[in-house]
């Protein structure tokens, strides 16, 4: 079973974002770039499937700037096959990403398909589900457990009231979330041998795919900022204070 | 101009958070009209149709819709899109499951969790975890919204009389079934729309102790939540997650006991009323954003907290 991965390039997760002094954005030069954290969940689910003599080929796909070839790297080294860039410096929306991840879906006709439930840069939380409605396929999202079973697969998704198992027909899009698994580290002699591994790079055009951003960001502000109360020093004095000053209890 | 809410319940209830979005419905104006899929959602249907502004309930009663399946659901929403301006439905795991697919289905792009609405076309949202605040026109001529519940305010359950119409349009696609759930019991009130939330990270060292902060909720009438590290270790069910990919609370009061306040939990709890934080470590970043900060060990103050109230 071939299974496709999609990894995006985004700021790292331990890194507190700046906005831009004319609030047309938020600052992202010289700051450090890494793989967002769900979608290495998800890498990190399709190597154990591999693990596990069920999937045969992982092929991991990027959509953004040259750059972004250190992600599909950093995938190779975890365990993919090989890699996909669709190279583009313009804005990539979340449809128009979902539209190209299913070009390459169309060419490379994997059973199962996993992405990140969630990019931490824009918080959109849709690709999946996008790419999944495009495609017609089934859609388990929030994962926290997956099982293929035959020509279908089970998928245990975090919910708001807690868990509830669905059972898709392949193809299907999963999306991965925190606790679906926990990544591990490559190790350097697999970051060495990734870098023999197969990167194919792909234009937008190549996928018949014109880019169409729908949303406008006029601006970027920073949130509200809280001040940083006091301290008090005894459990008393805590007791006192909600009641009396804050009134919340 | 008219306004498609998709609600969320459990076919029996609609649940409060539909009310918020109703709130965001009012600020954009124009009919509004409430869809329930479900199965044997009836009741869902009659308290939707008395919620403040709400002009016609469609329901679309049938197995395919029972446990909100996506495919069957966001087939059915795009099928009905034509008649609206705007599809809106709560940031919650439901909304974001099936609204991004009915988007992708009409062509349209999603603004995911608005907190405020500018003008019918221009709204406002989080993203970085919090960490910055977006203004977004869209361009498309159907809008589809997913509404972060705490950035409005609900609109009244009762009062209204809107006509419930029964919708017989059945879309199953047949690649999905649900299998099972487990939904967490709790007699305390539901963590997003809390009044108080008591919170436990990393610092409660084991799902046993625990018990301390459900004690003291009971004591202050409070959901109980918690960090991801309390959740990643075992201690607590994952619904419990307040952050930036768990749950948004905004209660008056939010108390965080023995959790460090990463920026991805900030995200989940910074715009509550009042924040107290309880951590043996005074440089903690939770500190930094605590109204009430009481540095202590959480096994001597959490008792001496519950015999004082
Ligand atoms: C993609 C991504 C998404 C994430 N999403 C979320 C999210 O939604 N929600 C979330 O919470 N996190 C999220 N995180 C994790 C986040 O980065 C932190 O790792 C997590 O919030 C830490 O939890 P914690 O504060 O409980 O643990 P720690 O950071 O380990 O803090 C424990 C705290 O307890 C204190 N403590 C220990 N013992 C005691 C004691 N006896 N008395 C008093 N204090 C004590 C310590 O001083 C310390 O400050 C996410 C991370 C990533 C990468
Ligand atoms: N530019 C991109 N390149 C590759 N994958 C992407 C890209 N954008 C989104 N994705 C995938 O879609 C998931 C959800 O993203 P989003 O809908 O933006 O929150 C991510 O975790 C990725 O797996």
């Amino acid at each position: 079973m071939k299974v496709l991965v999609a990894v995006k390039r985004v700021i790292d997760y331990n890194v507190k974002v700046r906005v831009k002094p004319d609030n047309s954005g938020v600052d992202l030069a010289n700051v450090k770039m890494a793989m967002n954290p769900f979608d290495e969940i998800a890498v990190e689910e399709a190597v154990r499937l591999k693990e596990k003599g069920i999937a045969t080929e992982i092929v991991v796909v990027s959509i953004g700037p040259k750059a972004a070839q250190e992600q599909i790297r950093t995938a190779l080294a975890l365990g993919a096959d090989r890699g996909i860039l669709i190279e583009t410096d313009e804005e990539v929306q979340s449809l128009d990403a979902a539209k190209l991840l299913k070009g390459v879906v169309e060419k490379e006709a994997p059973q199962l398909i996993l992405l990140g439930k969630q990019s931490i840069d824009t918080d959109n939380n849709q690709t999946g589900q996008m790419l999944a409605g495009l495609l017609g396929c089934g859609q388990g999202t929030f994962a926290s457990r997956v099982d293929v079973e035959g020509d279908s697969v089970v998928v245990e998704r975090e919910i708001d009231g807690g868990l509830m198992d669905i059972k898709l027909k392949l193809p299907a899009v999963i999306t991965a979330d925190l606790r679906l698994n926990e990544p591990r580290y490559a190790s350097l002699p697999n970051i060495m041998k990734a870098k023999k591994k197969p990167l194919e790079t792909l234009s937008v055009g190549d996928l018949g795919v014109e880019l169409k951003p729908r949303l406008k960001t006029l601006k970027v502000e920073e949130p509200p900022k809280r001040q940083a109360g006091i301290k008090v020093s005894s459990v008393d004095e805590l007791v006192e204070k909600l009641k009396n000053e804050a009134k919340v209890i | 101009m008219s306004v498609l809410v998709v609600a969320d319940h459990d076919n029996q209830n609609l649940k409060p958070v539909t009310l918020n979005v109703l709130g965001a419905a009012k600020q954009l104006g124009g009919d509004i009209v409430v869809l329930v899929a479900g199965e044997g959602c009836g009741a869902v249907a009659e308290q939707a149709a008395k919620a403040e502004g709400v002009s016609k309930v469609l329901v679309a009663d049938n197995a395919a819709y029972g446990h909100h399946l996506a495919e069957n659901v966001a087939a059915l929403i795009a099928e009905i899109a034509s008649d609206y301006s705007h599809i809106l439905a709560a940031a919650n795991t439901t909304g974001k499951d099936i609204l991004p697919r009915a988007a992708a289905l009409l062509d349209v792009a999603q603004v995911s969790d608005i907190i405020r609405v500018e003008s019918a076309d221009t709204f406002v949202r989080p993203f970085y975890a919090g960490n910055a605040i977006a203004t977004v026109q869209s361009s498309d001529p159907i809008k589809v919204i997913t509404v972060r519940g705490t950035g409005f305010d609900a609109v009244a359950a009762e009062g209204g009389s809107a006509a419930v119409e029964s919708l017989d349009i059945v879309k199953d696609a047949g690649l999905s079934e649900f299998v099972k759930e487990e939904l967490a019991k709790s007699d305390r009130p539901e963590l997003t729309s809390a009044r108080v939330v008591v919170s436990g990270g990393r610092g409660m060292q084991n799902g046993e102790n625990f018990k301390m902060l459900y004690e003291l909720a009971d004591k202050l009438g409070a959901a109980v939540g918690a960090s991801r590290a309390a959740v990643d270790a075992g201690f607590v069910p994952n619904d419990m997650q307040v952050g930036q990919t768990g749950k948004i609370v905004a209660p008056e009061l939010y108390i965080a006991v023995g959790i460090s306040g990463a920026i991805q939990h900030l995200a989940g709890m910074s715009d509550s009323k009042v924040i107290v934080a309880i951590n043996k470590d005074e440089d903690a970043p939770i500190f930094q954003v605590a109204d009430y900060g009481l540095v202590a060990d959480l096994f001597e103050a959490v008792p001496e907290l519950i015999s004082k109230l």
